[in-house]
């Protein structure tokens, strides 16, 4: 017992430390020049009557200021050789009124996720993953609630996942091996864990239609940083 | 000589058998042009009920298709089976017993083939699949063709010289229309949509770039709406070799027409067989540019791979016709009457 307080003593101190040198990265992308427009999407009898609201392709979702939602944003280089675990709860890749949500979202390679269907209507979640340590797989859904938990061991930016039932439903899972790495909200607008060690990092924005850019940052320890990055619309 | 009664009903079985299996590549080609080959993810269940059992309520979005699919492919095996036996039974040329059994043997290949790309999730397998159902639908109607009375009682006609002559021309077509349905196999299985969106230019060019950069521009580009693949140079050649490819189809099958009005203008099956293949690959050609101008319609696409069925259809059959005139030629050089022709068949066919 005595060996177990001691050993949660110093792992508590670890932590301590580790927040006390690691820096918090946060930051905008922006999207330049005039996207083309987004295709309505009609969709079958069944699925139609689940939701109020029209839909339409979400190529670029573009917010205030030109902030640019939906882009990966990840730590690419600088993080080889560490070792780390995923914290938090399994993420959820919901279909909800035959819609993926959220469109773009990210995991640690072996983080278990969920996968679930919030519909009434038969949907099948099948991944398309391009690298080959990936398992492509097919998985029937069919009734409502209905929850399959999965996860893929190697990194790949981005893995799509699609309905066969409904083809018009996709959404995109990044696949890194750290916890660095966030989503751009409706505005644009990104944050990074805020355990980042201290180091030099190469940090990429990822975005489905707009390709990615990058910038080589180096942060101290404790240190805010902001880094913002401007997409060209293609 | 009117042939025994069983014999016509075996015929015409077998014409209701190849005209199930063109009806089952039509719905087959809905699969693959409206992307939801994989909207049942089980097999041979659907979502874990008996296929036969699924509930009509269920069969939605792309499961409706899919499902479809299943079904009518479940009704092709099993007038297969039932051919493949009554031709066993009644039959007494052994050659067309062995066909019999070679389309039974076929759609049992298709049927795993079919069902290994669902549960084994392989697009690759779908390019077998897919050319299997054309080679088959040929083979089913070949049958047709020569459990016929046709078959039983043609007479000579034409010389041999001038009906080996047009054979040649419509082996060349027929083999480059296999051809082409292959590289449609292998487009459409790629399930990346349409590789290039114009015709007859090729991203404004007579042959599109395809440099990473440029196909990278490409995909950036392109306004899908639904999960489509990237497209990838291969695919790009591949469309460009299938638009070469029609070229040199249309045009082996009008020399095939050209050769059979100057040579065989006195055989009326062989005229009939060639004026039929030209209007059919013109179609085919016509639906090919329409396809790419409709944006890949899964409608145009899906009559793309019918009138595609039914062109190779047709050169195999007229090859299977042309070799029965050289055949019957060759036994009666001196032109005997068709009643003779056809005692001499029945004691050698």
């Amino acid at each position: 017992m005595k060996t177990n307080s001691s050993l949660m003593t110093v792992m508590a101190l670890a932590g301590v430390i580790q927040s006390a040198v690691a820096s918090d990265i946060t930051g905008k992308v922006t999207l330049k020049g005039t996207p083309p427009p987004e295709t309505p999407i009609t969709m079958d009898a069944t699925c139609g009557k689940l939701g109020t609201a029209a839909i339409t392709t979400r190529r670029y979702q573009v917010g205030a200021e030109a902030g640019l939602a939906n882009v990966f944003v990840y730590v690419k280089t600088g993080l080889e050789g560490k070792k780390f675990e995923p914290k938090g709860a399994p993420p959820l890749l919901d279909q909800v009124n035959c819609v993926y949500e959220p469109y773009v979202s990210g995991v640690m390679t072996n983080q278990k996720f969920n996968v679930r269907n919030s519909d009434p209507v038969m949907h099948n979640v099948h991944p398309t993953p391009k690298n080959p340590a990936n398992k492509e797989f097919n998985l029937g859904q069919p009734t409502k609630g209905q929850v399959n938990e999965k996860s893929f061991p190697a990194p790949e930016i981005l893995v799509r996942f699609k309905c066969d039932v409904h083809p018009w439903m996709f959404a995109y899972v990044g696949v890194v091996d750290h916890p660095y790495f966030a989503v751009t909200d409706k505005n644009g607008v990104f944050t990074l864990p805020s355990d980042l060690p201290a180091g030099t990092y190469t940090i990429e924005a990822f975005h489905v239609k707009a390709g990615a850019v990058t910038q080589q940052i180096t942060v101290g320890a404790t240190e805010k940083k902001s880094v913002n990055f401007t997409i060209d619309a293609k | 000589m009117k042939p025994p009664v069983r014999y016509t009903w075996l015929h015409r079985f077998a014409v209701l058998t190849a005209f199930c299996t063109l009806f089952l590549v039509c719905v087959g080609g809905l699969v693959t042009s409206k992307g939801v080959g994989m909207a049942v993810p089980d097999w041979p269940n659907t979502y874990g009920y008996n296929m036969f059992l699924f509930p009509v309520s269920k069969w939605v979005g792309g499961i409706f298709y899919e499902h479809t699919h299943r079904l009518v492919a479940s009704g092709v095996g099993l007038f297969t089976t039932i051919l493949a036996i009554w031709i066993g039974l009644s039959e007494p040329r052994k050659w067309v017993r062995v066909l019999g059994v070679v389309a039974f043997i076929a759609v049992v290949i298709q049927g795993v083939l079919g069902g290994l790309r669902v549960t084994l999730v392989k697009d690759e397998l779908g390019i077998f699949h897919g050319t299997l159902a054309h080679l088959f639908f040929c083979l089913v109607a070949l049958i047709s063709l020569v459990t016929s009375t046709w078959w039983r009682t043609v007479s000579s006609s034409g010389t041999v010289s001038s009906l080996l002559r047009l054979r040649k021309y419509v082996i060349v077509a027929t083999s480059l229309i296999l051809g082409q349905l292959i590289i449609g196999a292998t487009m459409r299985h790629q399930h990346a949509g349409l590789a290039i969106p114009d015709f007859p230019l090729a991203y404004g060019k007579l042959y599109p770039e395809t440099s990473a950069e440029a196909v990278e521009s490409y995909n950036r580009l392109r306004l899908e709406t639904t999960a489509v693949n990237p497209i990838t140079p291969f695919q790009i050649h591949m469309q460009m070799i299938h638009r070469f490819g029609a070229v040199a189809s249309a045009l082996s099958v009008l020399l095939a027409w050209k050769v059979a009005r100057t040579y065989l203008k006195e055989v009326a099956s062989a005229q009939g067989f060639a004026f039929g293949w030209v209007i059919l690959v013109m179609t085919q050609a016509s639906l090919g540019a329409f396809t790419v101008w409709s944006s890949k319609s899964a409608d145009v696409a899906t009559a793309h791979v019918a009138v595609g069925a039914l062109t190779l259809m047709t050169g195999c059959l007229f090859l299977a016709l042309l070799s029965r005139l050289v055949w019957v030629g060759r036994l009666s050089p001196a032109k005997p009457s068709p009643a003779r022709v056809t005692s001499l068949l029945a004691c050698s066919v």
